[in-house]
């Protein structure tokens, strides 16, 4: 960090995080983090407040942590989502590259608010929604059951309820990647003899690389964070969310409490993990 | 024979216009210059050519294949041209694995591309880089780099588009010469874009001028330069003087023009009545005294009216009756010994004296 303070600008003066304390720091930035400092202490007095009633009693803790209920569900959520989020980059990687390079249109309009969609809708109705489309009696649910692949209270409904839910968060990511990959790059490509598939893989996806990847870690997250989106189509297998509703309306408050520190613990591990292996993908994605 | 013929070629993006009623044919082994002012066409109307996007309309034919109707074809005639564009562009990898692009494109063997990249980067004289990251080299060296990279695939046509627009004049001198040499030995038909008056007039054989999303003239650097068609184009050229005046006479092959209260004589027929004389700065001499001898048809004193230094040249406008542009070296200016209000004479020749028709 700045140790000292560099002039960008007149007297305007870059923060010091470290040294030189006490010295002039700008009085708004010093509000912002002040007022920005509220919304990580929410956040961290939570979590604060959950772990000192579970670090009280590890006996307890350890317990549903290696309770095969909950791990298997963990694993289910994060296979599930993992599932969805596959579908999403064969299927919406090519619809994110359509958008980014298609020029304005109504019907252009039409499809980014459809795909949007998921985003404004209150979770509940999404649930419903694939609910009704792949139920049993559904339009896509009765056709599919006839060849064996039944969507209430299995694996299918869960992973595509995640799917419906997390699309946007894909495709919008992916669609900014495509859309900072310049055109001329791909024309270059298309001079030296490439089709426009050739291009699109050797050219635009290497460099977009990086929106594909935290796109993905973006969908996956909402994707195992879903409750009430799946629980209409498949309230069986439990993934967590509805294991700790589950176990709260049941069980009580002290057995859900240590499920939901048991998965605070292994998300915040995972997703720390996976943001730190994006570094290893900047190579890639210089731009030119 | 014409490898590119495109007739009334029209593009548009939404609503906006870029080029309209576009018509230009490119003969085989010619090197056709295109020069405009920005923002007239000149790169969409090369994009359109080279296949990379489709016309909103019109007719194009390349290779005598008429492409707009057999679109299928468009990656196979591709491949038979290149293209190198205003910014170097290389992408993040080795100066090799660069200009080797267009051989794995084309799906070449291994042993292939290694020995027609090593060529291709002789001839631009870069090999020592071959091993190198691609976006460490100047500038320079990168549009080498991406020239080699076009020309290790043989193209049949080769499209630049203001290739040297961002680069220092050695830069500038090798791409030229490597275009020329190209054009003179494997008989690459070369189509250039530039905004580089000079540098159309030193490469092209041809050069057609885009103005307002059109071709709006085409012919020999001659004609461009000194017999454009419009006032556009003469302004766009560089000529100093484009003045009103009104034909009075026309005899013996010379049209006699009354500019103001001074007549000058053109070569030119009348276009009309109504006419702007064209002349070139250049064209124009200037004397201490009345020649004893002047083959020129235009002669007459003048009054030194403005002095203005254009290195290597100096612009000195004079009254004679109506104002003239002459563009005289330096040295000249200095051995007629230049004076603002002092007299001198102008002398012009006749066939320096274009026509065209008043517009409006």
């Amino acid at each position: 960090m700045a140790t000292k303070t560099g002039t960008f600008s007149g007297d305007a003066e870059i923060v010091s995080w470290r040294g030189d304390r006490g010295r002039q720091v700008d009085r708004c930035i010093a509000w912002f983090s002040i007022m920005g400092a509220a919304i990580v202490g929410l956040t961290v007095l939570a979590i604060a407040n959950i772990a000192m009633a579970e670090l009280a009693d590890p006996a307890h803790l350890l317990e549903v942590a290696a309770s095969p209920v909950v791990i298997g569900s963990i694993l289910l959520t994060f296979l599930a989502g993992a599932n969805a989020v596959l579908l999403l980059v064969l299927f919406g990687t090519p619809l994110a590259y359509v958008l980014a390079r298609s020029r304005p249109s109504r019907l252009k309009g039409i499809v980014e608010s459809i795909v949007d969609l998921p985003l404004i809708l209150p979770h509940t109705v999404a649930g419903l929604l694939v609910y009704l489309l792949f139920m049993r009696r559904g339009w896509l649910g009765a056709p599919l059951a006839e060849i064996g692949l039944a969507f209430e209270d299995a694996y299918p409904g869960t992973v595509v309820a995640m799917l419906f839910v997390a699309s946007p968060f894909f495709i919008n990511t992916m669609r900014e990647g495509f859309e900072k990959v310049p055109v001329h790059l791909e024309n270059v490509a298309r001079t030296l003899g490439a089709g426009t598939f050739t291009t699109f893989r050797t050219v635009t996806l290497p460099l977009s690389l990086r929106h594909l990847y935290s796109g993905a870690i973006f969908a996956w997250g909402r994707a195992i964070g879903e409750f009430a989106g799946v629980v209409m189509i498949a309230y069986y297998p439990f993934i967590i969310s509805t294991l700790i509703y589950y176990t709260f309306t049941t069980e009580g408050i002290r057995v859900s409490r240590s499920i939901a520190f048991v998965v605070i613990l292994v998300s915040l591990a995972v997703f720390y993990l996976l943001r730190r292996m994006t570094r290893l993908m900047g190579r890639y994605d210089d731009r030119v | 024979m014409a490898v590119i013929e495109a007739h009334n070629i029209r593009k548009s993006y939404g609503d906006l216009e870029v080029l309209h009623d576009v018509d230009i044919s490119v003969r085989e082994g010619e090197i056709l210059g295109l020069i405009g002012p920005s923002g007239s066409g000149k790169s969409t109307l090369l994009r359109i050519l080279d296949l990379i996007e489709p016309p909103s309309g019109g007719e194009l034919s390349v290779f005598g294949i008429d492409v707009v109707a057999e679109r299928d074809r468009w990656l196979d005639l591709r491949r038979r041209m290149g293209m190198l564009f205003q910014r170097p562009i290389v992408f993040n990898a080795s100066v090799y694995d660069n200009v080797a692009m267009g051989l794995r494109y084309r799906g070449a063997s291994g042993g292939d591309i290694d020995r027609r990249v090593q060529e291709a980067l002789e001839a631009v004289g870069l090999s020592r880089y071959i091993r190198s990251r691609a976006a460490d080299l100047s500038g320079g060296e990168q549009q080498r780099v991406a020239l080699s990279r076009v020309l290790v695939t043989d193209p049949e046509i080769l499209f630049l588009d203001e290739p040297t627009a961002n680069l220092d004049p050695t830069s500038t001198a090798t791409i030229e010469r490597i275009v020329a040499d190209l054009n003179r030995e494997a008989k690459t038909t070369v189509l250039i874009s530039t905004h580089d008056l000079a540098q159309g007039q030193r490469l092209a054989h041809r050069i057609g001028v885009m103005i307002e999303g059109t071709v709006a003239q085409t012919g020999s650097p001659h004609a461009i330069f000194h017999e454009p068609r419009s006032q556009k184009i003469a302004r766009f050229v560089g000529v100093q003087n484009i003045i009103p005046g009104r034909v009075v006479s026309r005899e013996g092959g010379l049209t006699t023009v009354a500019v103001k209260e001074r007549r000058l004589v053109s070569t030119t027929p009348p276009p009309g009545e109504e006419v702007l004389a064209v002349i070139r700065g250049e064209d124009i001499s200037l004397h201490r005294r009345e020649p004893g001898y002047e083959e020129a048809e235009n002669l007459f004193p003048a009054r030194v009216a403005a002095i203005e230094p254009m290195a290597p040249f100096v612009n000195v406008t004079v009254d004679c009756g109506c104002d003239l542009a002459a563009l005289v070296t330096a040295r000249r200016a200095e051995a007629l010994e230049l004076a603002e209000g002092m007299q001198v004479w102008v002398s012009l020749q006749a066939k320096a004296v274009h026509l065209i028709p008043r517009e409006g």
